[in-house]
């Protein structure tokens, strides 16, 4: 097989990274798939832009494997497969923004032209202004505009909205969801929850340089609020997720399992459409307090 | 090639634009040639030479210096700091091609201003040189763009970047003095004089001048050993940097 064809286009395999003393990323295991938005969800210092970093081949791991395309990212080579959005102090600022994609596509063997990247990354208003005239918000699209003007086939966002007002967020959202429809693969750092459920088809929660979550939006969520409601009912799966506050739910032989984020609520649903129901048990999880933390910021 | 194109154009372009760069690096040697050459000094002579064509030699070394130290050092270490040298580093762009442009760029601002130099003094100065010696101290003060060029790889990666400005002034100006860039080296004290020789920039002066056949007294290939020297010993400052910056970023510094 080619490995062209593999569904996979980027991997940290139990990946250790020490500043240090400090562990910044302990035994974390990641993939990107091919054309999946993958969002990596966490507060600040989980460990997310050291992930990144892995994945571009700035930091060298303490332990592990960190694979991109099937190769290791610190060869320069296979960069040209890929195209990076990093969180940057300050810019060269007397560049224009066209000079700097004209500047930035001139390293890829295959770039969009100058006029579709500045399509896909809505800067076209922006071409002739100098780096150092934008508000922050611009100077994210034109950064934008610079990972994705190589037509690269795995693009890496580290806090792509950070300092953007809601409207330019959701103008970033569309350009982000627009690459994923080309077939490109995405993977995203955030700690907005709100970002990665809007955008993501996965997630993978990090905390304090552990993976303590993985999944869909609709999953991590149930299991983010983390309730859980058991019981024996006759009704069918498709009524129970008619439920207010039901993100999901299972059936395991005559019981269901509910995923909720009030039992309260699930309760008296359930309780007036199946009085039948019987051997309820709950369950509350355990992952509010690192969710608290991510909440918090 | 066109990588290398682009990076030096855009490279050029964006230091044009820096007004701190183009008037203080840029200018700095200028004033200072058409306050002593044009205005005092014009028609005094020195050493054998007539003033104007000394300054010529020790200014034009200033101005190559000036372009190299603050066009590649303060630029680099300020890219460095900013968190933009990570963004070219997570890019495509051959990691050698990014510090080509920067010397390159080093060698254009200090041929033009070389080259500005000595339009001021052949316009301006009386500065009167034979065709061929016109050309041999231009190519001897350009070819200073390279032990300099290698300074500036070293500075930018060893001077910190907000204390960069403060750092690259500091080894500039001493540096010009001490080599007899602003006096003559003759008139400095004698403790001076003895000092100066362990100085790059007194060692371009002095191959610039020995075209005027200033420089009697030194063999002509010591300077061009003493550069090669200094060459070496800033490039090994410089990759010394660079292991330094990344174990830094590793968190093993």
């Amino acid at each position: 097989m080619q490995p062209d064809f593999q569904p996979e286009v980027a991997r940290l395999n139990r990946v250790i990274k020490n500043y240090g003393s400090r562990r910044a990323l302990q035994e974390v295991d990641l993939c990107v798939n091919r054309g999946e938005i993958l969002a990596l969800l966490g507060p600040n210092g989980a460990g997310k832009t050291t992930a990144v970093k892995l994945l571009l081949g700035l930091l060298d791991p303490n332990g592990g494997e960190v694979r991109v395309f099937g190769k290791d990212p610190r060869e320069a080579r296979g960069r040209q497969r890929t195209g990076a959005m990093l969180q940057v102090a300050r810019v060269p600022e007397t560049l224009r923004v066209r000079e700097h994609i004209d500047l930035f596509s001139s390293y890829y063997p295959h770039p969009l032209s100058i006029a579709e990247t500045m399509e896909a990354a809505g800067v076209c208003e922006l071409a002739n202004r100098k780096f150092g005239e934008l508000s922050g918000g611009e100077k994210q699209r034109a950064l934008f505009a610079l990972a994705l003007c190589g037509n690269p086939d795995l693009l890496f966002l580290d806090e792509p909205t950070v300092g953007m007002d809601v409207e330019a967020r959701r103008g970033m959202w569309k350009q982000i969801r627009s690459l994923a429809a080309r077939g490109k693969s995405v993977l995203l750092t955030t700690h907005y929850l709100e970002e990665a459920e809007a955008l993501a088809d996965r997630i993978v929660v990090l905390h304090r340089g552990r993976v303590i979550e993985n999944g869909t939006a609709r999953e991590i969520k149930s299991r983010v609020t983390g309730q859980v409601v058991r019981c024996r009912t006759k009704l069918p799966i498709e009524d129970l997720l008619r439920f207010d506050y039901v993100n999901d739910v299972r059936r395991e032989g005559d019981s269901v399992e509910i995923q909720t984020s009030s039992i309260d609520g699930v309760l008296r649903q359930l309780i007036l459409t199946d009085p039948e129901a019987a051997g309820f048990e709950l369950q509350k999880g355990g992952l509010e307090d690192a969710f608290l933390a991510l909440t918090a910021k | 090639m066109n990588i290398y194109w682009k990076e030096t154009k855009y490279e050029f372009l964006k230091m044009l634009r820096n007004p701190r760069f183009g008037l203080s690096a840029l200018t700095m040697p200028l004033l200072f040639y058409i306050l002593y050459a044009v205005i005092m000094y014009k028609s005094r002579h020195f050493g054998g030479a007539n003033m104007s064509s000394y300054m010529l030699a020790t200014f034009g070394s200033f101005g190559v210096m000036g372009a190299c130290l603050f066009g590649i050092g303060l630029n680099l270490a300020n890219e460095r700091g900013l968190g933009w040298l990570e963004v070219k580093r997570a890019s495509p762009l051959p990691p050698a091609i990014y510090f080509l442009a920067k010397l390159t760029i080093g060698l254009l601002f200090g041929v033009a201003e070389v080259a500005a130099l000595f339009a001021l003094g052949i316009g301006l100065a009386d500065v009167r040189l034979a065709p061929l010696d016109t050309l041999r101290m231009f190519g001897i003060l350009v070819a200073g763009s390279i032990p300099f060029g290698a300074l500036g790889l070293a500075l930018g990666y060893l001077a910190k970047p907000d204390s960069a400005p403060v750092i690259v002034n500091l080894i500039y100006l001493p540096l010009s003095f001490f080599s007899g860039l602003w006096m003559p080296v003759e008139l400095l004290p004698k403790a001076l004089q003895q000092t100066a020789v362990y100085l790059p920039p007194y060692h371009l002066s002095r191959l610039a001048l020995g075209v005027l056949g200033v420089d009697q007294d030194h063999v002509y290939w010591t300077h061009w050993q003493a550069l090669t020297c200094f060459t070496a010993i800033f490039l090994g400052l410089a990759m010394l940097g660079y292991r330094r910056d990344n174990a830094r970023q590793n968190g093993l510094a």
